[in-house]
């Protein structure tokens, strides 16, 4: 396998699937159906070759593996360049897996324009799987941009009833924020005179006075991106109207690559405007741990508490990224990759009870254990795992940053551990609303467990959530070398000692 | 030089002269040469001298006593212009049968336009300079106006002359300020005079500059001299408009930047300080102005002052780079543009041309693939990634950055963030509204042909960069050769 150019049929299979169903002609019903079996076995496809990428990833090393390079635009010396490393290739199994999840969830709560809806996201996969993929500034940033164009579709087609406003909001937010990283990569390209990523990462080196600029306008992008506070606001309106399968991808992926482009651009490109800035980032990460936790407890809108919870939990990740040591950044990878597949889980159980009832509202539900004793199942370990209960792979990513954070301040440490109460008040709260108490009212008495199509999409998360809980060494593993690097680099451009990888000491390997 | 090499350097020019004089005369003195028949001679003609130029790959020579100029850049602007205008009058080959201006005169005076074109991006003179703009301008007038039964032709054809008129008396002002100044009217003794100068030239010659410049950016339709744009746009029969928005807008910019990258190159301090300016003032006027727009045609008019504005900042840089983001931008506005006019045209509701963004509601269900291709240009346009719209933009703010223009850049991504606006409202309306009224009139195959040449040439440019950049770049070359 290693001779084929892997990474790139992962990327572009969904588009070739894509091309496909556009192609397709008929009897609309015929269509739809034919639409969906194509999406699912193209993702499912794209699915088994990036278990390729998996098992022949060779551990232990920071090298960029499956690497491909063409030329691309020669005259500028910028070149279609492809790789993974230990941070970036967890994410590609991340979404690979979750599209064909997707797809199942929307199977049948998607009626209307099927065709395009399958198109948009074989696409939308295409262009995620690409940028974690990309070794090339300029590949990076069309796969980063890229994203807007199925997700604003999404948004805007089958999306709720402020679907327009939500998506207006979500384009231009994300679009005004990384126009400017736009012009900071062209002023990289001026000062390396290459676009290409790892040559920047370990061969140039930026002045200081352009390291700040620079980290400032990779700052807006990003930070839009996670997104941070107080640029945050864009997501619970894209969460509460996008419909279920765009917010677990909204969730499970697109969150997670504003902290990818912290890690793979900031913190090793410009490693003296980081350590500059960390206070601020501190500081959003802090605000948007404990704000974004209150106002969750307040919500009566499903959909809206998760998605704050979700910031919340991006803060535990951007102040992980920042402590610059083993546990934090490991921890806040790990984190990632955790709340990939337990809020994508948490919007699919949105979703299934959004099918059978159509609200969100939370008070128009309760006692659904009794009628639903499997969702009810379901929702607990995925609430648990948000919550961070040991055995879950909630609690590694948040108790490795919470490490990280105390070896920086203490102050940090126990600021960022106040988010694991206030996340189980509000999620517990949660659930007992809509879960526990009596049935009340007819129609939640009329509801219906969970159907075997729902259950395959449920099967692997809980399998994930669990096993990555109890056991999470394989992905530690893939990602231990090339963070040992980034931090290696990191205290090497500031001149410092490295510290001492109290990781090792703390899980046996 | 020999007559018979001045006839061949010249020849895809003469060639269409020549042609528009046999239609003419053809449609004067035959009764039954019908517009159809002259329209598709004149696509011919077209499409023929393209192919000489094509093949022409003559290299920087002058002829007929230096007043005209053969090189990579005119060969590179002119095949934009003449693919634009071949394209743009093929595909509204049955709108405008269908319609009042279905004279024969109306495909000569679009002949007789892009003629006009291509000597002004030949001249290399001030006087060949004025001679081809003005053909162009004047064919440029009636064909606005070509609508005799209709106020709004008419009165966008009136508007369009008058203050056309105006900039050309300004643009004349300034060349024969220069021409006083320095005693002739040739861009080589120019350039040369301004050398010896060492760019500090007399304040007549600034004077002279500034309102050659502004003349020209009346042609191009930057700010402050926009104002006819949105008049005349939505005024013009749609078929005037996709034709006036593509290749005249093409070999305007292309006249700037030979003007000011030749001849006053030495002056790039002068006069990067106005293109900078109007960069900007166009950029921000373009977004904002638009998002008001109800008239797609009017919203348009609009985007391209945008356009213009984001071309602008390639020159702003006044370097090689920065003519090939010109030149790139160029080249693709040129595919999106005539993408987007295909549409238009095809927006007829019960034999009547509409024209309110309003009625593309609901396009996606009617029309899937009309309105996919629209929504590719629209996201083009917004320069959205991986379109080819993204590239023209990387380009031009790639040679801004690296000539330190780093305010001009951010107000102008900030600026494109705003028109993303806009052209996301196109798109809403087609995806997301419900369906009012269908366009209910078959698509002709010509618009369907075009919008399918511009959907491929913006999609896949990113994979096939190749024949518009390695172009772009031999054209940029030219001016660093004229410089040594």
């Amino acid at each position: 396998m290693s001779t084929w150019p892997l990474l790139s049929l992962v990327t572009f299979l969904p588009l070739v699937g894509a091309l496909f169903i556009l192609t397709a002609r008929g009897e609309e019903a015929v269509v739809a159906q034919g639409a969906r079996y194509v999406a699912l076995w193209t993702s499912l496809v794209t699915f088994v070759l990036s278990l390729f990428i998996w098992f022949g990833f060779e551990r232990g090393t920071a090298e960029f593996q499956f690497v491909e390079r063409l030329e691309w635009l020669p005259s500028l010396g910028i070149a279609y360049h492809m790789g993974v490393d230990g941070i970036s290739m967890p994410f590609v199994l991340l979404s690979t897996l979750l599209t064909p999840l997707c797809i199942l969830a929307s199977w049948d709560s998607v009626q209307r324009r099927v065709k395009e809806y399958m198109i948009a996201f074989l696409v939308l996969e295409t262009f995620m799987v690409g940028m974690f993929c990309a070794l090339d500034f300029v590949a990076f940033y069309i796969f980063f941009e890229g994203v807007l164009i199925p997700m604003f579709l999404i948004i805007g087609v089958w999306g709720g009833a402020r679907r327009v406003y939500a998506a207006f909001k979500f384009f231009l937010y994300t679009l005004a924020g990384s126009v400017l990283m736009l012009l900071a990569m062209l002023a990289l390209y001026f000062i390396g005179g290459t676009t290409d990523i790892p040559t920047l990462i370990y061969e140039v080196e930026v002045p200081r006075s352009a390291q700040i600029w620079l980290w400032l306008a990779f700052f807006v992008a990003f930070a839009v991106k996670v997104p941070m506070w107080p640029v945050h606001t864009w997501l619970p309106d894209a969460h509460v109207e996008a419909p279920t399968a765009g917010s677990v991808i909204l969730a499970g992926v697109l969150l997670k690559m504003g902290a990818y482009g912290f890690l793979r651009f900031s913190v090793p490109m410009l490693p003296e405007a980081s350590a500059y800035f960390t206070p601020l980032i501190f500081t959003l990460s802090v605000v948007a741990i404990v704000y974004t936790s209150l106002v969750a407890l307040v919500q009566s809108d499903m959909k809206k508490l998760i998605a704050y919870s979700s910031v919340a939990h991006m803060g535990y990740v951007t102040a992980g990224i920042f402590t610059a040591n083993q546990q934090g950044v490991e921890g806040a990878i790990f984190q990632m990759l955790s709340h990939g597949i337990v809020s994508a889980a948490l919007f699919l159980c949105v979703g299934v009870v959004y099918d059978r009832l159509h609200t969100r509202e939370i008070d128009r539900y309760g006692g659904l254990a009794r009628n639903m004793p499997r969702y009810a199942f379901v929702f607990m370990v995925f609430m648990l795992a948000s919550v961070g209960l040991p055995g879950t792979s909630g609690f590694i990513g948040e108790f490795l940053v919470i490490v990280g954070s105390f070896q920086v301040s203490t102050w940090l440490g126990l600021l960022v551990a106040s988010g694991l109460v206030l996340g189980a008040s509000y999620m517990l709260l949660l659930y007992r609303r809509i879960i526990f108490g009596s049935i009340t009212r007819e129609d939640v008495r009329q509801m219906f467990d969970m159907n075997w199509k729902e259950k395959l999409v449920f099967a692997p998360l809980v399998v994930l959530a669990v096993f990555f809980g109890i056991y999470p060494m394989p992905v530690l593993d893939v990602m231990s070398a090339s963070v040992e690097n980034l931090i290696a680099n990191y205290q090497l451009a500031l001149g410092e000692q490295p510290a001492p990888n109290l990781l090792a000491q703390l899980l046996p390997r | 030089m020999s007559i018979g090499a001045d006839i061949v350097a010249a020849l895809p020019e003469i060639f269409l002269a020549l042609t528009a004089i046999l239609l003419l005369m053809l449609g004067a003195f035959t009764r039954e040469f019908s517009a159809r028949a002259a329209t598709v001679l004149a696509v011919a003609a077209i499409g023929l001298a393209a192919l000489l130029v094509y093949l022409g790959g003559s290299r920087g020579e002058t002829a007929f006593n230096g007043l005209f100029v053969n090189d990579a850049f005119g060969d590179f602007m002119k095949l934009l212009i003449l693919i634009g205008a071949g394209l743009s009058i093929a595909m509204a080959l049955r709108v405008v049968e269908q319609s009042p201006m279905a004279h024969f005169e109306y495909p000569v005076l679009l002949l007789f336009a892009t003629l006009g074109m291509l000597m002004m991006i030949s001249a290399n003179d001030l006087i060949s300079l004025y001679m081809g703009l003005e053909l162009q301008s004047l064919a440029l007038y009636v064909v606005t106006a070509i609508r005799r039964d209709s106020l709004r032709s008419s009165e966008a054809g009136l508007k369009y002359f008058v203050l056309g008129s105006l900039a050309s008396g300004m643009l004349l002002y300034g060349l024969s300020m220069v021409y006083g100044f320095t005693g002739t009217t040739s861009f080589a003794t120019l350039a040369e005079i301004f050398v010896a100068q060492e760019g500090m030239p007399s304040i007549g010659l600034i004077v002279g500059l500034v309102f050659v410049a502004a003349g020209l950016a009346f042609k191009i339709s930057a700010v402050p001299f926009h104002m006819w744009t949105p008049d005349v746009y939505e005024g013009a029969p749609t078929a005037v408009t996709a034709f006036l928005a593509a290749a005249p807008k093409v070999a305007a910019m292309a006249l700037l930047v030979r003007v000011l990258m030749g001849p006053f190159a030495e002056l790039a301090a002068q006069w990067q300080q106005i293109v900078v300016f109007i960069a900007l003032a166009s950029m921000i006027l373009g977004s904002v102005a638009a998002v008001v727009q109800h008239n797609i045609k009017r919203l348009m008019a609009y985007s391209s002052i945008g356009h213009v504005g984001f071309a602008l900042v390639g020159l702003a840089a006044g370097t090689e780079e920065g003519v090939r983001g010109v030149a790139v931008y160029m080249a693709i506005y040129l595919f999106m543009t005539i993408g987007t006019f295909a549409v238009i045209l095809a927006m007829q509701v019960r034999g009547q041309a509409v024209e309110a963004i309003e009625d593309l509601a609901g396009l996606s269900k009617t029309h899937p693939m009309m309105a996919l291709a629209m929504a590719i240009m629209m996201f083009s346009m917004a320069g959205i990634p991986p379109l080819a719209g993204f590239f023209a933009k990387f380009y031009v703010f790639m040679a801004a950055i690296e000539a330190g223009l780093y305010t001009l850049s951010v107000i102008g991504v900030l600026a494109s963030v705003v028109a993303a606006f806009y052209y996301l409202r196109i798109i809403k309306v087609m995806y997301f509204d419900e369906l009012k009224q269908s366009l209910d009139q078959p698509i002709p195959r010509e618009i369907t042909g075009v919008l399918w040449i511009s959907t491929i040439i913006i999609t896949l440019f990113v994979l096939i960069p190749g024949p518009i950049v390695e172009g772009a770049v031999t054209a940029a070359e030219t001016f660093v050769v004229a410089a040594r």
